[in-house]
């Protein structure tokens, strides 16, 4: 199908935007488009207006401040994916892009938009949870910092207000030595993840430290297992330890059950999964 | 209803048309510029047979509207060939039966052009990494995969470089 029709807007500097998102009509942000166009195409949204942010000037940033990447609201996955300072200090997310889409979708989404989207199945907000991310979300009257634990509500629901934009995320640079994995099992390449576990860990004296575990693809969004961090903090790496907090995780989870894939089987992927990337996580930690 | 004025190149002219906001590059590129060379499927990102090269890149024509275009640069698969013949990837797609219906072909080729323009000898995992966004209902994908290997070769041995700008 076709969309149906929209006023247009394509400011180039951020306080246009914002100006036009406080006006308080059915107004939506154009980013990549790789959600919202496919959304519109079947008519499952039918903004009134789209605010076009591509031409935007100096939005599309990835740079270190700080100790923290800051990525823009127009960075797209495939110069995220492939920038020099994401695969040096937050290999977790080169690696995990992998996993997203295709090449020429990586080429127009952007991880804002990604975020923003918040399909329950995507990865970067599971991964954004994992590395502590904070989210800047903007309004003409000035920005708010949210912690990414705080920032997925529900199935393609954010904090992110009718007249508020996500101007940047700030990720901070894992210390020396934390060890991380990322693994999903998905129906295709490039497809929404069935199951998606990250994880970074350290290692210190022979006992985990400051173990951070998010998943995506259970539930309505991604969400960390903390009673799980719990049960590993201070734990001496190894197989049983991993197998019973895996148990505990499928245990906890209530995904859900669609004709294409059962809640069991996705908690057999979480059961199964866990352990894989916690034994990675701890084989790249420097101990 | 509103239009926009829009000018951009497309296949080395430029080209200026007046666009609604809610027309698709992809419908735009057929119907208005009759360059039916561009395929649609599924209008909504997953099969990749609407692929064109926008600006330098591989991108879904129909995730993106037309008036996006204003000022860029678009290269469609008419584009490929020249007086001189066949762009060596579409020499290589034939002389290996990389197609049978063609429906996915300007697809295929553009995420191969972008391939190859960046990495001129792709390991047989970065082509299928390549064209994992493209879905193939007739050949079963090998035939594709030594096109896309053999174009590789082809364009080594003759030094031709593959820029991702109309010849
Ligand atoms: C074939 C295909 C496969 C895909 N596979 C995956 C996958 O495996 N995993 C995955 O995670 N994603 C996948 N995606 C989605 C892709 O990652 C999108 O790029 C992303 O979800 C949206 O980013 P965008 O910039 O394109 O946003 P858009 O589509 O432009 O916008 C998405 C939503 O966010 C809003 N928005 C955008 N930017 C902002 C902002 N800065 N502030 C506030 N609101 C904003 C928009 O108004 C809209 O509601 C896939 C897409 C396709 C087409
Ligand atoms: S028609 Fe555009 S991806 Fe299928
Ligand atoms: S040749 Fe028919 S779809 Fe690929």
């Amino acid at each position: 199908m076709k969309p149906s029709a929209f006023e247009y807007e394509c400011p180039t500097d951020l306080n246009a935007v914002l100006g036009f998102l406080g006006e308080g009509t059915d107004t939506r942000i154009l980013a990549g488009g790789q959600s919202l166009v496919p959304m519109m195409n079947y008519r499952l949204v039918a903004p009134e207006r789209l605010i076009d942010i591509n031409r935007v000037h100096g939005l599309d940033y990835v740079r270190e401040e700080d100790g923290q990447i800051a990525i823009g609201a127009l960075a797209r996955h495939g110069d995220i994916k492939a920038s020099a300072l994401i695969i040096t200090h937050l290999p977790i997310m080169a690696e995990a892009y992998g996993w997203i889409a295709h090449a020429a979708v990586r080429n127009r989404g952007t991880l804002c938009g990604n975020l923003c989207h918040a399909d329950p199945a995507s990865e970067m907000p599971a991964l954004m949870q994992v590395l502590g991310a904070t989210m800047v979300v903007s309004k003409s009257a000035g920005s708010r910092h949210v912690p990414a634990s705080e920032f997925f509500l529900g199935t393609y629901e954010t904090v992110v207000g009718a007249d508020e934009m996500l101007t940047e995320v700030r990720i901070p640079i894992p210390e020396a030595g934390t060890g991380w994995a990322f693994q999903e099992v998905a129906m295709r390449k490039g497809d929404y993840a069935w199951c998606t576990v990250a994880a970074t860990l350290r290692v210190t004296e022979g006992r985990i430290t400051a173990p951070r575990i998010a998943v995506a693809g259970l539930a309505d969004h991604a969400y960390r297992l903390e009673a799980q961090e719990a049960e590993l903090d201070g734990a001496a790496p190894g197989a049983d330890v991993f197998q019973t907090v895996a148990h505990a995780a499928a245990e906890a989870a209530d995904p859900p059950d669609t004709e294409q894939i059962s809640a069991d089987y996705r908690r057999d992927l979480l059961r199964t999964l866990l352990p894989r990337v916690l034994r990675a996580a701890v084989g790249r930690a420097g101990h | 209803m509103m239009k926009t004025a829009i000018s951009f190149t497309v296949n080395g002219r430029t080209r200026e048309a007046f666009v609604p906001p809610r027309m698709l590059l992809s419908d735009f590129i057929r119907h208005e510029l009759e360059l039916p060379g561009t395929h649609v499927g599924c209008e909504h990102g997953v099969c990749g047979s609407c692929n064109v090269i926008v600006d330098g890149k591989a991108v879904r024509s129909c995730l993106m509207f037309a008036v996006q275009a204003d000022g860029s640069d678009i290269t469609t698969v008419e584009g490929y060939s020249t007086d001189a013949g066949l762009h060596p990837i579409q020499q290589a797609f034939w002389e290996e039966h990389g197609l049978q219906c063609g429906f996915c072909t300007p697809g295929m080729l553009a995420a191969a052009k972008e391939l190859l323009a960046a990495n001129p000898d792709p390991s047989d995992e970065d082509i299928r990494e390549a064209i994992s966004g493209n879905l193939c209902r007739c050949t079963g994908y090998e035939f594709i995969i030594n096109a896309i290997r053999s174009a590789g070769k082809a364009m080594r041995e003759a030094d031709i470089q593959n820029t991702l700008q109309p010849v």
